[in-house]
């Protein structure tokens, strides 16, 4: 791979050009350290705590990535990327993976050149609105100011919805989270959107989370999962499947409590035997250790756990399972087996 | 008197490149050429090599396909329908409009605060030292989020609403919110073009009038006051003439509507907050151009100009000012070109400049990162050179003729 140093005008050329070629997998072994993309700040799936720690859905994502290729959960370099500078970092291989709610699309996928390994949250575009503006659907918006992040997918479909439903409005493009929930808060706009799961985690960091509603409109599918580079499958196969023995490990009922005693010896299912390594050579098929997905699962549990620590209804955030429950409870996760 | 004989001729060697001073700088100056040349056709031969192992290529195709996303301040029709290229074009004259607003206001301000630096009033000249030296050493950036956050702070729409709202209109004609600041417009009714027509020659008038007492003074020394004749012809025309077509401009009172004002024009709140914020920002730098300026005119000008009589503001008028612009012209240009470069900030507050709509939307969308920040240089460099190409025209008409 070539690697100069780049100068000059060249620097933003240079940077979405030096991509890495394939061995993103052994780039992460030499280097011992995981370099993952995430959100500026966006409470529940990526915010540093108050020790300056990264907590959150898609944070806990990069951790079991980092856990089952390094054994080690806390060999993370995390990058905040904002929504204009992410496909640029993942493109350039300043970051190895990408996890941070990003929609997977087919322009995404196709022509921006990345590989989307799954999903971890299924959600759709919302809108949150002042309870005193007495708004209960989004199509009384008309003539509305609209705060959106830009370089979203968000952007194109509040187009096309008030578009088609030949409404007009007043869009404001906003850079971070951060910045549109100053804008929203101050009344410099009528309504935020973002995907549902993003207002409901803004909101729960407002003062008086209760003065705003969430307006019953998804006007959007919006599956976000991590991503990595096209070209690389082996790594991207890594990250795949780190990412279904957390959705597997939920429905096998292998939790953080009881994987200790599960991973010391085969058990009577052969499916959590050759998940967690005690049976079979899945791990070093994938060019990993055979307890990989015993590491990635024992970082913060399945992939239930992660979802109710973070996002859950026990959290401010206090998001639903909804579509995000296993196929066997009516959702939408459905791994491939393990075998 | 010289004793310097010609140098010997004919008898080059290959170690003069370096030895012989006449060819050294030439060596030099070669060798610099093809490491640069080296240098670029490396970091592009990397380019072309790393895009083609990525399987992407560099292609404008994009720039006509629908964009899909709306802007908020479109001088001209878009619509989320309209091409890249058009989306392209409403930020390229946003850029321009903010640009040209903040040069004007930028000068105005810098001329002032510059003259008052040199005030013998104690107050005003630290005042104005305060303001130059606070807003020149604090990042540009800095001073637009803190401009956005003041001008934000305004009521929202909503409290122009209900039975006592927080808010009133001013004169009941201007809202100010968060969201701009709404004034009337005019509405041109039947035969409001003869009114205009009239206004335009009443203006025209006050420029001839204006002549015709210079040259009045130059030639026979005759003073012809010309406010009280100026002010006069600039409104009674005009105001007969609209009274005579039977008052055909009306005005468009903006009222409030739904979630905001309709009607009136609106100047939205991030043209404020960056307008403002490159005024005050540049303002303060083109104040100490300004204050040089005077300064490198000699005391004995103005004590020249004094001796002949000539009060004061005519001194600064006549006499400091034209010789001062030699000085200040060549870094106001620079200044202007900052004004033009610093408005990419734009999106910090969510203005919709060039570099927020192909730099930045644009470019996510279609992912045509080298492109579009190709044609983002382009453009920047284009108006960066017309500007200063301009100014440098202006420069040399006012630089010391040499007769």
């Amino acid at each position: 791979m070539k690697k100069s140093v780049f100068f000059g005008a060249l620097t933003v050329a240079g940077l979405a050009a030096g991509v890495a070629a394939a061995g993103t997998l052994d780039d992460v072994k030499a280097r011992g350290k995981l370099n993952c993309g995430v959100t500026t700040g966006l409470v529940g799936f990526a915010a540093p705590d108050a020790n300056g720690e990264w907590n959150g859905f898609d944070v806990a994502v990069c951790r079991a990535v980092a856990a089952a290729v390094l054994g080690d959960a806390s060999a993370v370099e995390f990058v905040p990327t904002t929504g204009k500078t992410r496909f640029t970092a993942l493109a350039s291989g300043e970051i190895d993976m990408l996890a941070r709610n990003t929609t997977w699309t087919f322009s995404r996928d196709v022509d921006l050149k990345f590989t989307f390994v799954g999903v971890n949250y299924y959600d759709g575009q919302g809108f949150m609105v002042p309870k005193e503006l007495g708004v209960s659907s989004a199509k009384d918006l008309d003539g509305a100011t609209v705060c959106i992040q830009t370089g979203t997918t968000t952007e194109l479909n509040l187009a096309d919805f008030f578009r088609s439903n030949n409404i007009n409005y007043e869009p404001v493009p906003i850079e971070t989270n951060a910045e549109a929930q100053q804008q929203y808060l101050a009344g410099a706009c009528d309504v935020y959107t973002t995907d549902a799961s993003g207002l409901a985690s803004t909101r729960a960091t407002f003062e008086a989370p209760g003065d705003h509603v969430l307006l019953p409109e998804i006007i959007s599918k919006e599956p976000l999962g991590p991503l990595v580079r096209h070209g690389d499958n082996e790594w991207g196969d890594v990250v795949r499947w780190t990412l279904n023995a957390l959705i597997t490990a939920e429905e096998l009922g292998v939790t953080s409590a009881n994987i200790a005693d599960m991973s010391s010896a085969a058990g009577d299912n052969p499916e959590i035997n050759r998940l967690l390594g005690t049976e079979g050579t899945l791990g070093e098929m994938l060019g990993l250790s055979a307890d990989w997905a015993k590491n990635a699962i024992a970082v913060s549990g399945n992939y239930g756990e992660i979802f109710e620590k973070n996002i859950g209804e026990s959290t401010p955030i206090g998001l639903a399972r909804g579509l995000n429950a296993q196929w066997t409870d009516g959702g939408l996760l459905y791994s491939p087996p393990f075998r | 008197m010289t004793t310097m004989t010609d140098p010997p001729q004919g008898s080059f060697r290959l170690s003069m490149l370096l030895n012989d001073t006449r060819y050294r700088s030439y060596t030099f100056q070669f060798i610099a050429l093809v490491v640069l040349i080296g240098a670029l056709a490396f970091l592009m031969s990397n380019l072309f090599a790393n895009l083609a192992a990525a399987g992407l290529n560099i292609s404008y195709g994009f720039l006509g396909e629908p964009a899909g996303y709306d802007v908020q301040q479109t001088l001209i029709e878009y619509t989320s329908q309209s091409s890249h290229m058009r989306a392209a074009w409403v930020g390229i004259i946003n850029t321009l409009l903010v640009a040209f607003l903040a040069c004007l206001t930028a000068t105005v301000l810098g001329v002032i605060a510059g003259v008052l630096r040199l005030s013998k009033n104690w107050l005003v000249s630290k005042l104005m030292s305060v303001y130059v030296e606070a807003f020149r050493n604090v990042p540009v950036l800095i001073w637009i989020l803190v401009i956005n956050t003041i001008v934000i702070s305004m009521p929202a729409p909503r409290a122009y609403r209900g039975e006592t709202p927080d808010a009133e209109m001013f004169l009941g004609l201007i809202a100010y919110t968060n969201r701009g600041i709404y004034i009337p417009a005019p509405t041109w009714g039947p035969g409001s073009g003869i009114v205009a027509l009239v206004f335009l020659a009443s203006v025209a008038a006050i420029f001839f009038l204006r002549r015709y007492a210079i040259k009045q003074l130059f030639d026979h020394g005759r003073d012809i006051k010309t406010f009280l004749p100026s002010l006069a012809i600039f409104f009674i025309p005009t105001l007969l003439a609209y009274f005579i077509m039977g008052r055909p401009i009306g005005v468009d009172v903006p009222a409030l509507q739904g979630f905001n004002f309709q009607g009136g024009t609106q100047i939205g709140r991030p043209l404020i907050a960056l307008w403002l914020a490159l005024s005050v920002y540049t303002g303060a730098f083109i104040a100490e151009n300004v204050r040089a300026g005077i300064q490198a005119v000699s005391k004995g000008q103005t004590e020249a100009a004094s001796s002949l009589g000539l009060r004061p503001n005519r001194v600064m008028n006549l006499v400091v000012l034209p010789q001062a612009l030699r000085v200040i012209i060549p870094p106001l240009i620079s200044q202007f070109l900052n004004i033009t470069k610093n408005s990419s900030l734009a999106i910090a507050v969510g203005y919709a400049d060039v570099t927020a709509t192909l730099g930045g939307i644009t470019l996510n969308q279609t992912g045509r990162a080298i492109e579009c920040i190709l044609l983002l240089m382009l453009f920047y460099l284009t108006i960066s050179l017309l500007i200063s190409a301009v100014m440098n025209v202006y420069n040399r008409s006012v630089s010391l003729k040499e007769r």
